[in-house]
């Protein structure tokens, strides 16, 4: 168990590799409880979303989620989140565990409109399902239908008689849901997805497997892959930032970014040989020091070892080789098209 | 359960010695700490390498870790299975598992080397 952010929390239960193999073929259960839940209410509430994120809110439907991100007034990036419509005057952010307090105060210090901001994420705790055989597990233990629900939508119901947030959502490339709980009843939540499970094949997954899950489907982790000293457009986040937009915070250095065009991106990688990129190793263009991996790993699915890294804008374009100084020696990579794995059943 | 013919690293690397030749590997408590382990770098025959230098890595899908000789010697063979079946390590680590056959320099080296029953105690120590 490494301690991450507060919480004790299993990086594998099985194994990385049979959990990960689960998520891709049957299902894997994640407890994502350390996540941070924020509730915005109040007329002004949706005013207060489209002035701190990139994304725009404004194009949400009850019922239904975003990706998004909020930027610093340079463009780079405080957090990335989700932003869900309960309805005009209720929103839910969902933020990551170590940016909470951060993020609750970046908000708070921008809210000109006096929406009210309260922080739930000790009260909720969240469990991800994800894998192709999540439909067939979850569907009898609750009457939310799951099928009519869109990707990047929710419903709200019972699941086991539990009050849930029941969500198309996820970090792994795999159809699944995320199943927003009261904290005390999780745990109840948890072990009876379990025994509906078994005979599917469901396991425990950890935070080992749900990097590597995400990676191969290019989710971004923050702290890693973008940071306060990234900007969106340089993460590859364009398609969240929204211009059309009047206002919004970073919405200038964005735009000014975006017209002068991005001096690094972030791309993906693979490995050449049998060397395995790590977190942190240096990245070399023509013998200089460009940078470094923000995430390597050995690719389960693909059986490849993979990684991203910001690369100079004019080196970064598909199939273009670098190296990764891999301890003592410099091994070859080169750019790859992104997602590493996208999944056949795509909806 | 820790097999008691062989002598320990505080790095967790394993040494049987039979007369002048020594085999190495890694302990089964290292080999649950990586987690699956998928490549593994040895050194070829004929290298040598000083007591506690660094002859190769093992890589888990989770991390990489250095190997460090746990005597001074020649490599004489390398486990080429380890090549393909690299699980191995994880699934037999005092015998399958085995990575490299050394001949030793010198064998009055071994004094800093842990018995099987000193490593159980070193590591019941780190996990407490």
């Amino acid at each position: 168990m490494i301690p991450f952010s507060g919480w004790e929390m299993p990086v594998e239960y099985s194994g990385i590799t049979k959990e990960h193999v689960a998520v891709r073929t049957a299902a894997g259960l994640f407890d994502v409880s350390h996540m941070g839940e924020f509730d915005i209410r109040g007329p002004e509430a949706l005013d207060l979303i489209r002035h701190v994120t990139t994304n725009d809110a404004a194009n949400l439907v009850d019922g239904q989620a975003q990706y998004s991100a909020m930027a610093y007034p340079h463009g780079t990036v405080v957090d990335d989140l989700l932003v869900y419509r309960h309805h005009a005057e209720h929103f839910m952010l969902v933020v990551n565990a170590a940016n909470i307090e951060k993020d609750f105060e970046w908000i708070n210090s921008h809210n000109r409109v006096d929406a009210t901001v309260e922080n739930v994420s000790a009260d909720i705790a969240l469990v991800a399902l994800q894998g192709p055989k999540t439909i067939d597990i979850l569907q009898p233990l609750t009457k939310v239908q799951l099928r009519d629900l869109a990707h990047y939508h929710f419903a709200r119901g019972s699941v086991l008689n539990a009050d849930a947030i029941v969500s198309r959502t996820g970090y792994t490339g795999e159809d699944g849901f995320e199943l927003y709980l009261s904290a005390n009843e999780s745990e109840l939540v948890w072990n009876g997805i379990f025994e509906a499970g078994a005979s599917f094949g469901l396991v425990p997954a950890g935070l080992g497997a749900r990097n590597t899950l995400r990676l191969e489907a290019k989710y971004l982790l923050y702290g890693n892959d973008m940071d306060g000293t990234t900007t969106l457009l340089e993460a590859g986040l364009g398609w969240i930032v929204k211009f059309e937009k009047p206002d919004f915070i970073g919405r200038d250095a964005l735009l000014k970014q975006k017209q002068e065009g991005v001096k690094r991106r972030l791309v993906g990688f693979e490995m050449l040989g049998k060397d395995i990129a790590r977190d942190n190793y240096p990245v070399f263009v023509h013998g200089r020091e460009v940078g470094h991996v923000t995430s390597g790993a050995p690719s389960i699915t693909l059986k490849k070892n993979i990684g991203l890294a910001y690369l100079p804008a004019e080196h970064a374009s598909i199939g273009t080789t670098f190296h990764v100084a891999v301890r003592s020696k410099l091994a070859e990579a080169r750019v790859v098209r992104t997602p590493f794995y996208k999944r056949e059943d795509h909806q | 359960m820790t097999p008691d013919d062989l002598l320990f690293t505080k790095e967790h690397e394993w040494l049987r010695i039979v007369g002048e030749a020594g085999t190495i590997g890694i302990s089964d408590h290292a080999q649950k700490e990586l987690g699956d382990i998928v490549y593994v770098e040895l050194p070829k025959p004929g290298m040598k390498f000083n007591s506690g230098e660094p002859f190769g890595s093992v890589e888990s899908v989770k991390a990489v870790s250095e190997l460090f000789i746990p005597v001074s010697g020649e490599v004489i063979e390398i486990n080429e299975d380890l090549g393909a079946a690299p699980e191995k390590i994880n699934e037999d680590p005092y015998g399958a598992g085995w990575m490299i056959r050394i001949r030793l320099s010198n064998t009055d080296e071994t004094g800093d080397l842990m018995s099987a029953e000193e490593y159980d105690e070193y590591i019941q120590e780190a996990a407490e």
